[in-house]
């Protein structure tokens, strides 16, 4: 029997080059038209205004990437499970209005504000959860409520003055906004996690040949590495000649590639996406349903409370404005863009990355090139059109 | 009952159904049903559109909780619903539509709910390994365990779903219509899986309202008729003869004879 199955198994654990492109596609394809659109944007615009390449403006794109970018890391946690939420602004907001009202107001030590408005956050999350798994109510409508109900509260939480400056000297606003990695540490973490990732590599490897599966080619894993390689040192390199790489940037990534293994390596990650997937053939197979959406909402509201948290210690102030409506537009329309798919069970934490640098990458050029408002919302418009048609194409193409 | 003669020459049921009834509103989709099925036994479940087949597949399932009625593993009362604890006492289900994760690839809807960890990750290689082995031994012609079912024809979802349902080494496997959206080839291939089944030592309840498909590999056949047990036959009973149980044309007691004798399991 055995023998049968090695050869049965044979034309694909042979791993010819033709093959391994349909693997790599097939894993990655859902990523690739994002990141087609992200050379596309860097190179029209570094072509058009040769100043949007520059190390500074790429330190202040990453800069502005992170605190929208953790939101919508979020937002890929809900669409999964196929659900939305649409309250992630708001959130943020009033995550802003906690930290600015906690340490200025109150006087309470920076961490513990931070703590209570993420708290806050996932009290929130927990809340949709429970009115989406246990009443079934859409979650398109709750969050709208949502959006509202949270904005109001943010707005009573900053008082009469609609504004509260956080002091320069206090440490969220030191690390979030003047914070860079030391060239050091930049360097030994480059080196850290390409070689981590090569020896994980090299192991799943080792342990699917001597189960006689179907394995990547040493050839494979030596371009993976590779790349991986390239875009860090170039990363490290080329924001090294200005201020370097922001310790928000830093959390922002760390938190996706946490995320990535919590999707992709874990039952609860599995669970998530079955339940996107079908939501019913998720609870017939056992899989805790509710707890599964509850999960991906209280994850959700959190990283937009974090998300807000580090918006404020960017700008340094919580004021009304903080959350508009642009970020939660921004977030989801990142993690749609990135290739997380709005009818759930498809997609993954790193759409959030890439998502967010499109968006940001189209808002700072424009506005570098002195564009109007009104531009760039027809721009980034077009691409979330754009986006959603991918993701419907894939889908169908998928189904027939 | 038919059931009780043939139940005195066999071995205890694993499962048993005793004046199981389901309503939902006012309809009455099963009314008093009971049904036995022994180890190495293929129980045929037939029955016309309405007849309450799906219902008793739920129940089954534990998808539904019966509004009446008792539901017996060897011999000892049990409650089947929520499906996990229907799964947990040995009885898995296949259900008409599958219920598989079409965005899910082959090993994901195989192990999901119960995927083998290495610490606190999934053990992807122990998990490959072991679809590859249990899908071998199903004779399945699979292509890849790692493309999403989406990819996959007809047959082969039937295939990876019945493939799960052995998972959990159940006593009982339940199959749902296996056959309705299959063609000719296909449909063979299924009826093979069903034998496999029971060599291998399960009870096998195979619902279908493909007459004809069935007396191949049942050896037994419960005709429902608007939710009650009209008649039990044996696999040998001709496709006329289950025909007029299932819509009602001929009467019980006109029956030819010969169809009543017991069957050894």
């Amino acid at each position: 029997m055995s023998a049968v199955v090695t050869e049965d198994r044979q034309p694909f654990g042979g791993g010819g080059p033709s093959r391994l492109v349909d693997r790599v596609r097939g894993a990655h394809l859902s990523m690739l038209p994002a990141l087609g659109a992200l050379a596309l944007v860097w190179l029209v615009l570094g072509v058009i205004d040769p100043a949007f390449l520059s190390a500074e403006n790429l330190v202040n794109l990453t800069l502005q990437s992170a605190p929208v970018g953790v939101i919508a890391l979020g937002v890929v946690m809900v669409l999964l499970v196929g659900q939305i939420d649409l309250s992630v602004g708001s959130l943020s907001g009033l995550a802003a209005a906690v930290v600015a009202v906690g340490t200025v107001n109150l006087g309470w030590p920076v961490a513990v504000s931070i703590l209570a408005a993420i708290a806050v956050g996932v009290v929130v999350g927990l809340g949709y959860g429970l009115l989406s798994a246990r009443l079934g109510v859409p979650s398109f409508v709750f969050t709208l409520g949502g959006l509202l109900l949270l904005a109001g509260v943010q707005m009573r939480v900053l008082g009469p003055a609609g504004s509260i400056n956080l002091p320069f000297e206090s440490w969220l606003v030191r690390t979030v906004q003047q914070g860079f990695l030391p060239p050091v540490v930049a360097w030994c973490l480059v080196v850290v996690v390409v070689a981590g990732s090569a020896t994980l590599h090299l192991a799943d490897r080792f342990r699917r040949l001597q189960a006689d599966l179907q394995a990547p080619s040493l050839g494979s894993i030596a371009a993976r590495t590779g790349v991986l390689a390239v875009v860090l040192v170039g990363t490290v390199a080329y924001l090294g000649t200005a201020r370097g790489v922001g310790y928000s940037v830093v959390l922002f990534v760390w938190l996706v590639v946490v995320a990535d293994v919590l999707l992709r390596r874990t039952r609860w990650g599995r669970s998530v996406r079955a339940v996107g997937s079908d939501r019913r053939a998720a609870r017939l197979a056992g899989v805790a349903v509710n707890r599964t959406v509850i999960s991906c909402f209280a994850a959700c509201s959190g990283l937009a409370a974090l998300g807000g948290v580090l918006a404020a210690g960017r700008l340094a102030a919580a004021n009304q404005g903080t959350g508009g409506t642009d970020t939660y537009l921004t977030a989801i329309a990142a993690a749609v863009i990135g290739g997380t798919s709005i009818f759930g069970g498809r997609g993954g934490a790193w759409s959030a990355l890439v998502g967010v640098l499109v968006l940001q990458s189209i808002a700072n050029g424009l506005t570098l090139l002195d564009l109007d408002l009104a531009t760039q919302q027809m721009v980034t418009g077009t691409v979330l059109v754009l986006a959603i048609v991918v993701d419907t194409f894939v889908r169908r193409r998928r189904e027939t | 009952m038919t059931g009780d003669r043939v139940q005195e020459k066999t071995p205890v049921p694993v499962l048993s159904l005793r004046g199981v009834s389901k309503n939902f509103g006012g309809v009455h989709a099963l009314v008093d049903v009971d049904l036995d099925v022994r180890e190495r036994e293929v129980l045929a479940v037939v029955g016309d559109n309405g007849a309450g087949k799906s219902t008793l597949a739920g129940v089954l399932a534990g998808a539904y909780r019966p509004d009446a009625g008792e539901v017996r593993l060897d011999g000892a009362p049990v409650v089947l619903d929520p499906p996990a604890t229907a799964r947990a006492l040995g009885i898995a289900t296949v259900f008409q539509d599958l219920a598989l994760m079409d965005d899910l690839d082959v090993v994901e809807n195989l192990f999901l709910g119960h995927e083998t960890r290495r610490g606190p990750l999934l053990d992807e290689v122990a998990m490959e390994r072991r679809a590859w082995a249990l899908l071998d031994q199903l004779a399945a012609t699979v292509p890849s365990v790692r493309e999403p079912v989406r990819t996959l024809s007809g047959g082969q979802r039937q295939v990876v779903a019945v493939a799960r349902a052995l998972l959990g080494s159940p006593r009982v496997v339940v199959l749902d219509e296996p056959t309705a959206s299959l063609g000719v080839r296909q449909t063979a291939e299924v009826l093979n899986l069903v034998v496999r089944l029971r060599e291998r030592g399960h009870a096998v309840v195979l619902i279908s309202h493909q007459a004809a498909d069935l007396q191949a590999v049942a050896d037994r056949i419960l005709v429902l008729r608007l939710g009650q047990v009209h008649d039990v036959f044996t696999g040998d009973t001709s496709y006329e003869d289950l025909l007029a149980a299932m819509t009602g044309a001929v009467r019980p007691g006109t029956r030819r004879g010969g169809s009543r004798k017991a069957v050894a399991p």
